[in-house]
């Protein structure tokens, strides 16, 4: 490392700057959790990495950039954050403090906060960032909450970008932040992996939470855009760190895998014009054949061990699509079947949706549609959009044109991505729209 | 560190309830207590009356108002505590569970605010005997 960044004199200043920042910037994730278990307070340990950052612009021109990187800025920001609160302290020696300030070492006046954290202070066995990402996603925070810190914390996002990428006004963000550090603090939730017994659950709760950053990135929920790149790529980011972290943990592994697969083809699912193109139509030479290799990988390993979970057999499922190299060729009796196991795992309305696309494959749509008939009898998959424009599809492909028309009339109602929306109108333009006009006629 | 566990439900009319049900509830309470006094944690609880003995008071001007009935009108009302001793949220969160309450209705854990002890006068706070 010392030899990649040149000698002060010569070089230009932005290119130092540029050099020092990506290296910072990449062991930072580290130094950060490091510090939150040293320093016993998010804020404390943002501003003192901070600080760090400003020393290293500093000397790392000069001495080059110091051989383990992460260290250095957890000892660094350290120290800056010592001498910081023993400043502080001098000021406020004579004023009364509420005895659940959180000390500055964890380890030196047997804080409370010290008791949260697990073994010494110093050295750790455990790997700070995992601590971080059950912290982050502990179930006394809500969900949202638990969202932004993850990607504040942990991922790489500053606030206006999360801001941004959730659609949400900045400041809102701002205050979610704050509010999620607030009751970290105050009610006492641990800096540490969940014990033994905690783990399965609190596990599923980390994943969900990255699924859901996936998620919002590949299909975003409102807005112009389809995909928001970013929260995909740290989704996988987090992810890979996860599975470094936890290896012997399968749904970890399947989750990662699954978000592999699925983003391969994040290039040929919107075209030029930002429309969204169906899996069927996508060009197959534009999905990204090493990530599709690399999500494989992962899931073999996870399925060799033999537990077997939802977020495993959907990750299955996109590799039986993922070998296909031409939507004829894709195995749709392996795809049923992975349905049906992923169904009996977790039989919630949209798998059986799904499901229903699976089955019209195999069986035929009159089959589907009678599955899907029958299964949401109940109404409660009626407001989900993709309901209705499966339905219009099916009932499309029987050459019932008028209900088809409705349905997709229905589904139209209920999509909210405007490249969701583009799509559904031009199926119903293409559905026989004198169907269309004589249900208006008649309504009148 | 202390927390409150405050026990909401749906209030039983005793009269309703048979002496063999009323027992083995008793029990299942009694149960729960003796485990928070083994693990260290118990600081103190109470089981409160219905929410028809209540008597809500305010001053407002220098005058006393004295209403019948609780607080809060809901279908679920506040029916008991226990004070408790954790090391983090984490094992507030087991206690709370483990509570029967948590079964009938909802636990609400709440961390006590913490006061810097006034020297002689200090009231036992923070010094856990829940071991970490």
């Amino acid at each position: 490392m010392v030899a990649d960044l040149p000698t002060p004199l010569g070089a230009g200043a932005t290119d130092v700057t540029a050099l020092v920042e990506r290296v910072f910037r990449d062991a930072s994730g580290k130094a950060v959790a490091t510090l939150i278990r040293l320093l016993g307070d998010f804020d404390r340990a943002e501003e003192a990495v901070q600080d760090a950052f400003l020393v290293a612009l500093e000397r790392w021109p000069v001495t080059g950039a110091p051989p383990n990187p992460a260290a250095w800025i957890v000892a660094t920001a350290r120290n800056r954050a010592i001498d910081q609160v023993r400043r502080a302290r001098t000021l406020e020696r004579k004023r009364q403090q509420l005895a659940r300030d959180v000390p500055v070492e964890a380890g030196l006046d047997g804080s409370a906060a010290a008791r949260r954290t697990e073994g010494p202070v110093m050295t750790s066995a455990v790997d700070d960032r995992l601590r971080l990402m059950f912290t982050c996603c502990h179930p006394a925070l809500a969900l949202d909450a638990q969202v932004a810190l993850t990607l504040r914390t942990l991922g790489g996002l500053s606030t206006p970008e999360i801001a941004r990428a959730f659609v949400v006004p900045e400041a809102t963000l701002a205050q979610r932040l704050v509010r999620a550090k607030r009751k970290i603090r105050d009610a006492g939730i641990p800096y540490r992996v969940p014990e033994d017994h905690l783990l399965p659950g609190r596990l599923a709760g980390v994943l969900a939470v990255l699924y859901l950053i996936f998620n919002e990135g590949y299909s975003a929920s409102s807005g112009e855009r389809l995909v928001r790149a970013e929260l995909c790529a740290e989704a996988i980011r987090l992810g890979r760190t996860l599975v470094e972290l936890m290896p012997d943990e399968p749904e970890a592994l399947g989750l990662v895998a699954l978000m592999m697969l699925h983003d391969a083809r994040r290039e040929a699912r919107v075209d030029a014009t930002g429309d969204l193109v169906l899996l069927d139509d996508q060009d197959r030479g534009r999905w990204d054949r090493g990530l599709i290799a690399e999500g494989r990988t992962l899931l073999d390993r996870a399925l060799r061990m033999r537990r077997p979970g939802p977020y495993q057999i959907q990750a299955a499922i996109a590799a039986v699509h993922a070998e296909a190299t031409r939507p004829a060729d894709t195995d749709w009796v392996q795809i049923l079947a992975l349905y049906d196991r992923l169904f009996a795992l977790m039989p919630t309305p949209v798998v059986e949706l799904n499901r229903a696309v699976a089955i019209a494959m195999v069986q035929g749509p009159a089959a589907a549609l009678a599955v899907l008939d029958a299964s949401t009898a109940n109404g409660t998959l009626d407001r989900y959009h993709l309901l209705h424009a499966a339905r219009a599809d099916l009932l499309r492909r029987l050459g019932r044109s008028a209900e088809a028309a409705d349905a997709y009339g229905r589904a139209l109602e209920l999509a909210s991505t405007s490249p969701e929306r583009a799509f559904l109108e031009r199926r119903l333009a293409d559905t026989d729209a004198s169907a269309w006009r004589r249900r208006d006629e008649g309504a009148g | 560190m202390r927390y409150l566990l405050m026990i909401f439900g749906e209030e039983t009319d005793p009269s309703q309830v048979s002496p063999e049900e009323w027992g083995a509830v008793m029990a299942e309470w009694n149960g729960y207590t003796a485990m928070l006094r083994e693990r260290g944690a118990y600081l103190a609880g109470e089981a409160l009356q219905n929410s028809d003995t209540a008597t809500t008071v305010k001053v407002r001007n220098a005058e006393t108002l004295t209403t019948d009935g609780p607080f809060i009108e809901s279908k679920e009302q506040f029916g008991g505590y226990y004070l408790v001793q954790a090391r983090d949220l984490d094992e507030a969160i087991e206690f709370a569970a483990a509570c029967p309450g948590a079964r009938y209705g909802a636990m609400e854990v709440r961390p006590v605010m913490e006061f810097p002890a006034e020297e002689a006068s200090a009231t036992p706070s923070g010094e856990g005997a829940s071991s970490a």
